[in-house]
C-alpha cells in the first residue's frame, strides 16, 4: 500500500471464455505517474485486461493488484481508485454533459453541491463548458469521448484506464482526446491505455507493453521496440511488376538489414532504414540509375503488422500454435 | 463484509463516512433521480408510452365491445377497463427490460461496477422510476376508463386497494423485466420476448372470461397471476367479473397479492445475483 509500489502489477493473468484463452499468463506492471500503453490487434486480450483490472470482471487465476490493493480480494477498495474510459461510450445519451457528470459525482458521493462544482470544473476544463443543456446525443464523437474522459477523472482516480479511447474516432476527435490524455500526465495520474496503433502508443505512451494472445510478448519504450523491427522504412511501389527482384536488390543497398521485402499484389518493395533521409536520398538515386521507374516512394514507420511480423514470425494476431484462441 | 474492514487513509478518494445503508439508499435516489431525469428529456417517448394502452383501450372498447357480451350481465366496458388496467402493468415488462438491455448496451452499466457505489442501486433506482412512471400511466388510464363510460362502484379503500394491487403487479414485473434484460443482454433480444407477452397477456382473463375459453386452455388462463389481479380489482371496483366457480376464480384477492409477492420474491434475487455475476 506504500506509494512505491507500482500502480498496476499482474502475475500469471489468466481469463478463459470457454475454450478460448484471452488472458494466457499475463504479467506486467506499470510504474507510478506513467503512462502505460498496452499494444495489440483485436483479440489479443488488451480489453480483457482493462475489465479484469477495473474490477468489471473477477479475477480468475493469476494475481492482480491496483495500487497495491488485491483485486480478487478487495475490488470495492479499488475502485476508489480508479477511472475507467470504456470502449463503448458510458454516458447517457439523453442527459446533459452536465446532468451526466452530477450523477457520477453523486455516486461518488461528493455531495450534491460538490458534485456540482466539479462537474462544472471538468466541463471547463475539456472544453465542453458552453454546452449547456444540450444532450449528449447531439455531441460529435470527440466531445463524448471527452465527456466520458470527465467523468473518469470525477475524483482524481490514482490510476486511470483508457481501453482504445480513440477508436472510431475522426482525426479532429483523435486529436482532442490525445490533448486530454496529455494534460493528465502532468498531474501525476497513472494512466494505462490500450490501442491497435503504434504511432498512439508512439505518441502518448512512456512504456509500451505488446500483447498478443493474452501474454506480453514484448515491452520497452517506443523507441526500444521500434529499434527491434528495425525503425524506420522505406517503400517504393514499381510501375512494372517485373522488376521487383531488381528493385529489391537496389533497396537492399540501402537497408538497414541488407535485404528488402517485396509484395507482387501492391508492386511494393520494402526495407528498414537507419537514418531516413540519408536512405531516401540513395534509394532515389540508385533506382534512377538502374531506370526503374517508380510510381510512389515514401519513407515512414513500421505499422503494428511489422512489429508484430517480427517479434511473433507471424502476421498480427497469428502466434503460432494459438490460431484458435486468438480469433476474435 | 472483507472490502469494508480495511480503509486506506489516501486523499483524493470518495469519502465513506456515512453506514452502508445510508450510502445505498443515498446512491438509489440518484439512479432514481438519473432515470426521471431522463424521462423528462423524452417528452415524445413519454407521451408515446402513456398513449399506447389508452389506445389499446379505445380499440377493444370502441372496436370489439359492441360485440362483445359479459356472461353474468353487465356492460363489456366495465369488465375490459379494469382487465386493461392490469395489461398496461404486464406491459412494463417490456418497458423495464428494453430499458435495462439499452444500459448495458452503452456501457453505463459497466461505469457504474467501476464505481465505489452501491451496486444494488443500479437496479432498485430503475426499480423506483419504473413504479413511479407506472403510477402515472395507471392515472392516465383511470382517467380514459371514466372518458368511455367506465365506473367504480366500490368504496374508496376498495378502490385504492384496487389500485394497489395493480401497482404491486408492476412491481413484480419489473423486477421479472430486470432479470430478463439482465439475461438476454442486447436489445434486439427484447423483440422476442415482447412477442410472447401477447399470448400471456391473453391466456388470463384480461380481455375475456376463462370459462369461455377450450377447456384447457382456460384452465391456464384461469391460473395466469394477471386473471387474479383482474378479477381482485373487478371485485374491488364492483365492476362485472367471471362467474366461474373454480377455486383460482374464488380466491382471486388472495392470489393477486401472493403471485405478484411469489414473482418478486423469485426474480428479485435472480435480478441481483445475475447482475452480481456480469462479472464472472
Amino acid at each position: 500500500m506504500a506509494d512505491n509500489d507500482p500502480a498496476v502489477r499482474t502475475r500469471g493473468l489468466r481469463r478463459t471464455y470457454g475454450a478460448r484463452k484471452a488472458l494466457d499468463g499475463l504479467d506486467m506492471e506499470v510504474g507510478r505517474g506513467t503512462v502505460h500503453a498496452v499494444l495489440g490487434p483485436n483479440g489479443a486480450g488488451k480489453t480483457t485486461l482493462v475489465r479484469t483490472l477495473a474490477t468489471l470482471l473477477r479475477v480468475q487465476a493469476g494475481y492482480a493488484e491496483v495500487v497495491g490493493i488485491d483485486l480478487a480480494a478487495h475490488p470495492r477498495l479499488v475502485r476508489r481508485r480508479i477511472g475507467l474510459l470504456g470502449q463503448h461510450a458510458a454516458v447517457d445519451e439523453e442527459l446533459s454533459g452536465r446532468q451526466n457528470l452530477e450523477v457520477f459525482g453523486r455516486l461518488y458521493h461528493l455531495g450534491g453541491r460538490r458534485a456540482a462544482a466539479r462537474a462544472e470544473e471538468l466541463l471547463e476544463r475539456f472544453g465542453l463548458a458552453g454546452t449547456g443543456r444540450t444532450p449528449v446525443r447531439a455531441y460529435s464523437g470527440g466531445m463524448r469521448r471527452r465527456l466520458d474522459l470527465a467523468a473518469s477523472l470525477l475524483v482524481d482516480p490514482d490510476v486511470l484506464f483508457l481501453d482504445e479511447p480513440t477508436t472510431g474516432l475522426d482525426p479532429r476527435g483523435r486529436g482532442e482526446v490525445w490533448n486530454a490524455v496529455r494534460s493528465l500526465v502532468g498531474g501525476g495520474s497513472t494512466v494505462l491505455l490500450t490501442t491497435q496503433y503504434l504511432e498512439e502508443a508512439d505518441q502518448l505512451a512512456d512504456r509500451i507493453s505488446v500483447v498478443d494472445g493474452g501474454r506480453v510478448i514484448a515491452d520497452g519504450t517506443a523507441d526500444q521496440l521500434k529499434e527491434e523491427v528495425g525503425g524506420d522504412r522505406i517503400d517504393v511501389v514499381l510501375r512494372d511488376p517485373g522488376r521487383l527482384a531488381e528493385a529489391a536488390a537496389v533497396l537492399g543497398g540501402v537497408s538497414a538489414t541488407g535485404r528488402a521485402d517485396t509484395d507482387a499484389d501492391t508492386r511494393r518493395v520494402s526495407a528498414p532504414v537507419a537514418d531516413r533521409m540519408a536512405a531516401l536520398h540513395h534509394a532515389v538515386r540508385a533506382l534512377d540509375a538502374a531506370g526503374i521507374a517508380a510510381e510512389d516512394l515514401a519513407v515512414r514507420r513500421p505499422t503494428l503488422d511489422e512489429v508484430f511480423l517480427h517479434l511473433t514470425g507471424g502476421p498480427a494476431g497469428a502466434v503460432p500454435g494459438e490460431h484458435e484462441e486468438v480469433s476474435a | 463484509m472483507s472490502d469494508t474492514a480495511y480503509v486506506p487513509p489516501v486523499a483524493g478518494t470518495a469519502p465513506l463516512h456515512g453506514s452502508a445503508f445510508g450510502w445505498w439508499l443515498a446512491d438509489s435516489w440518484t439512479m432514481t433521480r438519473r432515470e426521471l431525469a431522463r424521462w423528462a428529456r423524452r417528452p415524445g417517448q413519454v407521451a408515446v408510452n402513456l398513449a399506447f394502452p389508452v389506445v389499446m383501450l379505445l380499440m377493444f372498447a370502441l372496436f370489439l365491445g359492441g360485440a362483445m357480451t359479459v356472461a353474468g350481465g353487465g356492460e363489456y366496458t366495465e369488465f375490459l377497463v379494469p382487465g386493461m388496467f392490469v395489461l398496461t402493468m404486464a406491459f412494463g415488462l417490456e418497458a423495464t427490460m428494453t430499458a435495462v438491455t439499452q444500459d448495458l448496451g452503452r456501457g453505463v452499466v459497466d461505469r457504474f461496477r467501476s464505481m465505489p457505489m452501491a451496486p444494488s442501486a443500479v437496479l432498485v433506482g430503475r426499480g423506483v422510476a419504473d413504479v413511479l412512471e407506472s403510477a402515472v400511466s395507471l392515472g392516465v388510464m383511470l382517467l380514459a376508463g371514466l372518458a368511455i363510460g367506465w365506473r367504480w362502484h366500490g368504496s374508496l379503500p376498495a378502490v385504492l386497494s384496487a389500485v394497489g394491487l395493480l401497482l404491486l403487479l408492476r412491481l413484480a414485473m419489473l423486477w421479472c423485466g430486470i432479470w430478463l434484460g439482465l439475461v438476454v443482454g442486447r436489445p434486439e433480444l427484447v423483440m422476442a420476448v415482447q412477442i410472447l407477452v401477447w399470448p400471456f397477456a391473453f391466456t388470463s382473463g384480461v380481455f375475456a372470461p376463462p370459462e369461455s375459453m377450450p377447456g384447457w386452455l382456460g384452465a391456464l388462463a384461469e391460473w395466469n397471476p394477471l386473471s387474479a389481479t383482474a378479477s381482485a380489482v373487478r371485485a374491488l371496483f364492483g365492476n362485472p367479473g367471471a362467474v366461474s366457480a373454480s377455486w383460482p376464480a374464488e380466491n382471486a384477492l388472495p392470489l393477486a397479492v401472493l403471485w405478484p409477492l411469489l414473482l418478486l420474491a423469485v426474480a428479485f434475487p435472480l435480478a441481483a445475483a445475475r447482475f452480481r455475476r456480469l462479472g464472472r
